[in-house]
This record gives structure tokens, sequence and C-alpha cells, in this order.
């Protein structure tokens, strides 16, 4: 039988392909990625300015490194273009086809790009690699103002890290408070506050229609009047699961690549997992669910089907200025919100009688809490 | 006693302080915690990713 070939060297590759080992060490294991396969923590990407960071001191390991740890063939800036499932092979973007036994799709998600007008819309940059990152820390070295579109989990960390390495940063959107997709307003209200006491500008309740260029610089023209410039323009307006060869190969596909709780798609002997993935109806974009995911599925393609459990899975934000920690409920999940301020910020549980089935910490006081909550809430899968 | 960073999310491990909601107890060694042990916050082993020390 051929081997295993995983697309994807991000975490979720990476982990998948160590986890298997760990179980298997003779099936030929073969990596591909678009990048140049170093390993990195994507997370540190958001705390990287205040320490000064630059790209080549987030790697971790080469890809020969892992390719030795491994015992795998780690083929790097290649890319695939197309899979062909009844042929059970993978084609590169360079004409080369490689067979695969068993293959998973670890190519993660995409920054979604929102358009302007204005001649400086193409300046618009999104961090979502380690690449995207050398690429903006080049357009903010000497940049005293930078603008970030999104107050949304990421476009909050980057602001905070911007702050923190001493730029005046000014956050935009839509919301009526930051978090607003993850949070109850109150709670954004607070993380607005904490974040605003370190000197962060918000303008909400609107959106940039103009990016023109101005000097060394951008004036941006918001949709209530206001303008902010600023030297360089930073979008965090989300992320969408990268579906497309999937899609294209025939794969039932969602909001990302539809799995099973074994994590197989809709064709034979084809897996996926990480932020590409949509696990039993929940896309969830984060570290913690690639480990429990990995570890699964390690044990599934070592012979021993497995479906993947999510414990209660609480995200740090990593907003030193004002620390949050958010376990969302359930979607659907029937409920109500209580809030009390606690210290600078809140403490927001969402319960039905007893039933805690999530919560909100906002703030160095009530993110203390974090242990003790998260005992109570229910599993996430 | 000294401080551990996870490379992944960068949550700290101090041993003076411990974790004692999740029954280790302050002054506890980083290595006389479990091999099975995984980082709180994100999920990845204390095998896998190193916690790097980061005071002493
Ligand atoms: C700034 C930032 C901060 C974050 N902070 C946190 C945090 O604090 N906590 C947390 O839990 N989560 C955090 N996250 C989310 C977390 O980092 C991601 O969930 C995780 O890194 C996704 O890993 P992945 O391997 O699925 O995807 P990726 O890391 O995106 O990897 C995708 C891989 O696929 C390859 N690829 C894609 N298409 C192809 C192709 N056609 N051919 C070949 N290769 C291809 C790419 O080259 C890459 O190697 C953060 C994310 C960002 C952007």
């Amino acid at each position: 039988m051929s081997g295993i070939v995983i697309i994807g060297t991000g975490l979720a590759g990476y982990t998948l392909a160590r986890e298997f080992r760990k179980l298997d060490k003779e099936t030929p294991l073969t990596l591909v990625t678009a990048d140049d396969g170093a390993f990195y923590s994507k997370p540190m990407l958001s705390n990287a300015f205040a320490s000064n960071k630059d790209p080549e001191a987030l790697i971790s390991q080469s890809a020969e490194a892992m390719a030795g740890q491994l015992d795998a063939r780690i083929l790097t800036r290649r890319r695939v273009a197309a899979i062909d499932t009844a042929a059970r092979q993978v084609r590169l973007e360079d004409g080369e086809s490689l067979d695969y036994g068993r293959l998973v799709l670890a190519v993660g998600a995409e920054p979604i790009r929102l358009s302007y007008e204005g001649d400086g819309a193409d300046a618009v940059l999104s961090v979502n690699s380690r690449e995207d990152y050398g690429r903006f820390r080049e357009a903010i070295e000497g940049v005293g103002h930078v603008a970030v579109i999104g107050p949304g989990l990421i476009g909050c960390e980057f602001a905070n890290d911007l702050r923190g390495s001493g730029r005046e940063v000014d956050v935009i959107g839509p919301d009526t408070a930051p978090l607003g997709r993850l949070v109850p307003e109150a709670a954004g209200r607070a993380i607005q506050k904490g974040l605003e006491a370190a000197g962060i500008r918000f303008h909400l309740e609107t959106v940039v229609k103009r990016i023109d260029r101005k000097d060394t610089g951008f004036r941006l023209s918001l949709d209530n009047g206001e303008t902010v410039e600023a030297g360089a323009i930073l979008s965090a307006v989300g992320l969408r699961p990268d579906t497309r060869l999937a899609r294209e190969a025939g794969l039932e596909v969602d909001r990302g690549i539809v799995l099973d709780r074994t994590l197989a798609t809709s064709a034979e002997g084809v897996y996926a997992l990480g932020d590409c993935a949509q696990v039993a109806g929940l896309v969830l974009p984060y570290v913690m669910p690639i480990m429990h995911a990995a570890r699964a599925l390690a044990k599934t393609l070592a012979g021993e089907p497995t479906q993947v459990s999510y414990p209660a899975m609480p995200v740090v934000v990593k907003t030193p200025a004002h620390p949050v920690v958010v376990a969302p409920p359930a979607p659907g999940a029937v409920g109500e919100w209580k809030i009390e301020s606690v210290g600078e910020g809140v403490r927001a549980v969402f319960s039905q009688g007893d039933e805690v089935g999530g919560f909100v910490l906002t703030g160095a006081e009530a993110v203390k809490e974090k242990q003790a909550l998260s005992k109570q809430v229910p599993a996430v899968l | 006693m000294r401080k551990w960073e996870c490379v992944v999310c960068g949550f700290i491990y101090d041993e003076a302080v411990g974790m004692p909601e999740d029954g280790i107890a302050a002054g506890t060694r980083w290595e006389d915690i479990p091999e099975n042990w995984e980082c709180p916050e994100c999920g990845v082993a204390k095998a896998d990713f190193e916690m790097v020390l980061v005071a002493a």
C-alpha cells in the first residue's frame, strides 16, 4: 500500500505527522507545502512586534530538521493544484504527481479581503503566515501610526501588540463593540475601555470606504465621515477555510471541508483537520481543536478508527492591556447572559438554571476565574 | 524556582505558583509534571513542543 500524503505544514499538518509517528514508524509519510515548511507558532504572530521578533526568530525548526525528526519526505514551495480521488493522486502545480494511500488536507484558511475605493486600497495587508508577518514588518518599519481594520479577536491582538511596540493604533469596524462575534456587548465594551486606556482608538459602527495615498502614508475615509491617517494598514476581518482543492475534487464542502467525527471527508481515504475543517458542523480555527483532532486522526490512520472529542476549550485572547478569556456557548444553546463588573472588567456567564453553557472574563481580575469556570462548561463535542 | 513558556501559545508555567486547581501543587518542578500533561491553553503535549525556560 502506498503511504500517507499530508498537504500543509502548519500546526495541523505537523502535529498530525508527529502524533502519527508515535504510533507508526513504518508507513511512508510525505508532506507537501506551498511555503518553506519551517515550523513556527502562528499564535506568536500577534505578539511578536512588542518583543521585536523578526520572522526568522519565530522559526522553531527548519523543514529539513522536521523531515529528519518525522522520518518523512517534505516537499517545500510546491503547491498542490488538484486531487484525483479516483486515481488516488495529487497533482502539483509543476506537473509532478504523488500517489497516496491515504490523503490529509491541512491547508488552513485564507484571510477575507474586502475591497475599497481609492489608490491606496492595494496597500492593505493581512497576516496569516510567517511570510505575511515579514511583509507587514517591513511595511511598518519606521511607521508610527497603524490602522487596523476589524475589531475582532485577531484585530484586537494586533492592535495591542502594535501599541505595545510604541505605535499609534486606530481600529475600525462595523461592530458595536470589539469581539462582537464572540462576546455579549457589555463584555465588548469593557474590552474596548481596557484597550482605550492603553491608548488604542476605536472607530466602531462604521466601515472604511476609501483609502487614498497621502504623502508617505494613507488617508482612510470612513462611512461616518471621519478620516484616519496611518502609515500602514492591517486588515483582520476574518478567515475563510480554504476549501478550493476539496471542492474541485468533488468533496463535500460547506463553510469548511465537511467531516464526520473521524475527520473523514466524503471521499474514501481522504481526511482533513485544522483551519480548513468543519468537524460535525463546527469550524473552530484554534490550536486546541487541532491538537485533539491530530491525536484522533493519528490513531485512525494507524489502524484504530477513532472519533475526535473536544473538551471545553476556552480561548485566551492575547490582549495584555486587558486580558480576555472566552468560552462561547454552543450555537443555538438556550440560556441567558448574566453580566457583572469585576475589577476593571466583567464576568459574563451564560447559563440556564444551574447549567453553565459558556462564559467571558475580561480584565486581569476576572480572568483569574478561568480555571474554575472552565470546569463547569460542557464539552464542545 | 523557574518559569517555562509554551512555544506555541505563550502560556507560562511558574513552578513557584503551580496549578493548584489542576492538582499541580505550588512548587512542583517542571521535571515532576507527568509526560502526558498538556498545555492548559492550547493543548500541546509536554513532550512535543517543549516549554522553554524563560526565567530562573
Ligand atoms: C495572528 C494569529 C493569532 C492567533 N492566535 C491564536 C491563539 O492565541 N490561540 C489559538 O488557539 N489560535 C490562534 N490562532 C489560530 C491558529 O494559529 C490556527 O488555528 C492554526 O495555526 C491553523 O493551523 P493550520 O495548520 O490549520 O493552518 P495553516 O497554518 O494556515 O497551514 C496551512 C498550510 O497549508 C499549506 N497549503 C495551503 N494550500 C496549499 C496547496 N494548495 N498546496 C500545498 N500546500 C498548501 C500552507 O503552505 C501551510 O503550510 C491565531 C491565528 C492568527 C492568524
